[in-house]
């Protein structure tokens, strides 16, 4: 009997901590509220639970998805990038620019736009970095600028906003396959990138030592610093990881759609970092996670395809979108100031 | 004469015109705890700021086992060991304690590019580590912000002591705390240092420096106003000492002005306790002098 009594303690604290595990998970939030969306629209339509509208969902999700993985690592980090959307367009323009106006091949152009991305991302994490300003004031900079010059050398070079790609694609089957197909039950290929990618960036947060350096330095850049974390540098790859990722949904979309329109992404960037908080970043940075980014993405969807099927004014999105980032933003905070409750 | 392991001699520091520290000397041997204590703008920051590595010193030695040191960064000194714990900077208090524990030192396993914390044995050696300073903590995966203030600086404490720190400095470590958490604090200063470290410790608290320390010296206005051993100073002229004897005088003139002016008794004999008070203390601080002349 006395060996017994500490071994029914024991079980329930592991009880206890398992719960309190999956509670305190960033993610909760944002996978309680895809269930009772999904629930919403299943018993709200007649055919939301079907292959159809599920293809209807995760292909638009898909890209957003990947946008809200790369700005959620960003944002743990501690900053944020209002250019991501922008940049969408501006690398697909300049895709069209290099193939269809100055005539180089796809390769040449896809590695050039890709060095471009990357020097945005740089461009951004230096300033930020450099001039200690909030990233926020210097990527809407960095927003008008990339907007700006896209419209301008768009017009300047080929006189139009629109570049249609498709004589330029016509023997690019790989890249094509790459980008484009639909391996499978209507589902493209971006879908598959997307759970690929969730799957890396939860991985390297959670059980790399760059993913401690992302949670440190967002939490506490300078007692990151003073144990050895190379803070800027951590910061700067994830600026480059955003810009890098807004190439590749550019790339998505060109190859789809076998054309460049200068516009495309502008205004989504604010979509990215909403997602982002739905999925449980703090706004502050140091918590979050790529996971919950991604079902961020999802519940956005679904909404979106849900208000279609269910044949509502799609005026209702917005109303719902704003619900749902309150909520999870209170979630958040209640969940930050928890964990920071002791502080002395 | 043993070599300590780490001691500063003569050293001084100027900003443009202001003196921050002049001729200041201090050391700590293996497994002795020495207390820099001061009021603001002693010199303690400044002293502390220099012995980490982040400024250099103007003039005089820094020696670590005797040897000449020349740090240009914290780096440097962390590398020989010497670790500095800071009030505030410690920690991420939305990082798990684990994680807290091996940030920027990460317990790694497998090679590239599948090179991954190994979790398992991050989380056991954090509850070893903190166990054998005695530290319980129901779960390494508890946010550190959810910790005490106290317990997080034990926890700092802990981090620097198995990532191979000889020599722990730790900036006013007990001044954010209650009690009770200090004394929690000042256990695993003692637990250090019988672990062979030698630890100086910053404060401007006497009755948190004495029981640990075994050393004690005063700075007042970047200069050593006074530097004893424990057995050479009880804790009230520690005390008395800390409450300074010009800074007693200053009050004294001020209470007095103030009296003559208005006219109150009560405030102009307060004035002469305090005078009394200051006289009392110079001269026992005459005396010990005389007696460390003695030795």
């Amino acid at each position: 009997m006395t060996v017994d009594a500490p071994a029914a303690t024991d079980d329930r604290l592991v009880q206890a901590g398992l719960a309190k595990k999956v509670l305190t998970r960033p993610e909760f939030g944002s996978i309680i509220g895809a269930v009772a969306v999904f629930i919403f629209f299943s018993l709200a339509t007649e055919n939301f639970f079907s292959v159809d509208a599920m293809s209807a969902v995760l292909n638009p999700a898909s890209t957003l998805g990947i946008m809200s993985v790369a700005v959620a690592l960003l944002m743990i980090g501690g900053e944020f990038d209002l250019s991501s959307g922008a940049l969408i367009g501006g690398l697909g323009m300049t895709m069209a620019l290099l193939t269809a106006n100055a005539g180089l091949p796809v390769w040449l152009a896809m590695i050039l736009s890709l060095a471009l991305a990357v020097g945005v991302g740089m461009f951004n994490g230096f300033m930020v970095i450099k001039t200690k300003l909030p990233s926020f004031i210097v990527t809407l900079g960095t927003f008008f600028i990339v907007q700006g010059a896209g419209l301008g050398f768009a017009r300047l070079i080929s006189g139009q906003t629109t570049i249609y790609l498709s004589d330029e694609f016509a023997n690019v089957d790989f890249a094509k396959w790459l980008f484009a197909s639909t391996p499978f039950a209507g589902i493209r290929i971006p879908v598959y990138f997307w759970i690929a990618i969730t799957a890396l960036a939860t991985y390297l947060l959670l059980r790399t030592r760059y993913g401690n350096w992302i949670f440190s330095v967002g939490g506490n850049a300078e007692s990151a610093r003073a144990v050895g974390v190379p803070v800027n540098r951590v910061k700067i790859a994830l600026f480059v990881n955003v810009s890098v990722s807004a190439w590749l949904v550019a790339m998505f979309n060109t190859f789809r759609f076998e054309s460049a329109q200068i516009g495309t992404g502008v205004g989504s960037e604010f979509e990215f970092i909403i997602a982002a908080v739905i999925g449980g970043c703090l706004l502050t940075g140091g918590y979050g996670s790529a996971i919950g980014a991604s079902i961020g993405a999802l519940i956005f969807e679904m909404v979106r395809q849900g208000l279609a099927f269910a044949r509502w004014e799609a005026d209702w999105f917005k109303l719902f979108l704003g619900v749902m980032l309150l909520l999870a933003a209170l979630l958040n905070a209640w969940v930050r100031s928890r964990a920071q409750r002791a502080m002395s | 004469m043993t070599t300590k392991l780490i001691e500063v001699n003569s050293v001084s520091k100027r900003f443009g015109n202001v003196v921050a520290l002049k001729d200041v000397s201090a050391a700590a041997g293996a497994g002795e705890v020495t207390c820099i204590l001061g009021d603001n703008g002693a010199g303690k920051s400044t002293l502390i700021k220099i012995l980490c590595g982040l400024y250099q010193a103007d003039s005089g030695e820094y020696r670590v086992d005797g040897e000449l040191m020349d740090f240009s960064s914290p780096r440097d000194a962390l590398e020989m060991g010497i670790a500095t714990v800071y009030q505030d900077l410690a920690m991420v208090p939305l990082m798990s304690v684990w994680r807290n524990f091996f940030l920027g030192s990460e317990m790694q396993k497998g090679a590239p590019p599948a090179k991954r914390i190994d979790v398992a044995k991050s989380k056991d050696t954090v509850v070893d580590e903190l166990g054998k300073m005695g530290i319980i903590i129901r779960d390494p995966e508890q946010p550190v912000g959810t910790l005490s203030g106290g317990e997080r600086q034990s926890v700092a404490i802990a981090r620097a002591v198995y990532l191979g720190a000889r020599v722990l400095i730790l900036d006013e470590p007990t001044a954010a705390l209650g009690v009770k958490q200090a004394g929690v604090v000042l256990r695993y200063v003692v637990e250090a240092k019988k672990r062979g470290l030698g630890v100086i410790l910053i404060t401007h608290n006497p009755h948190h420096a004495y029981p640990v320390g075994d050393h004690f010296v005063i700075l007042r206005r970047g200069e050593v106003y006074g530097d004893y051993r424990k057995e050479d100073i009880p804790l009230e002229q520690l005390v008395q000492m800390m409450a300074g004897g010009a800074d007693l005088e200053t009050l004294q003139h001020e209470l007095e002005k103030a009296a003559e002016s208005t006219g109150d008794q009560e405030l102009a004999e307060v004035a002469s306790e305090y005078g009394e008070e200051a006289t009392e203390l110079a001269e026992e601080t005459a005396e010990a002098k005389e007696r460390d002349g003695d030795a």
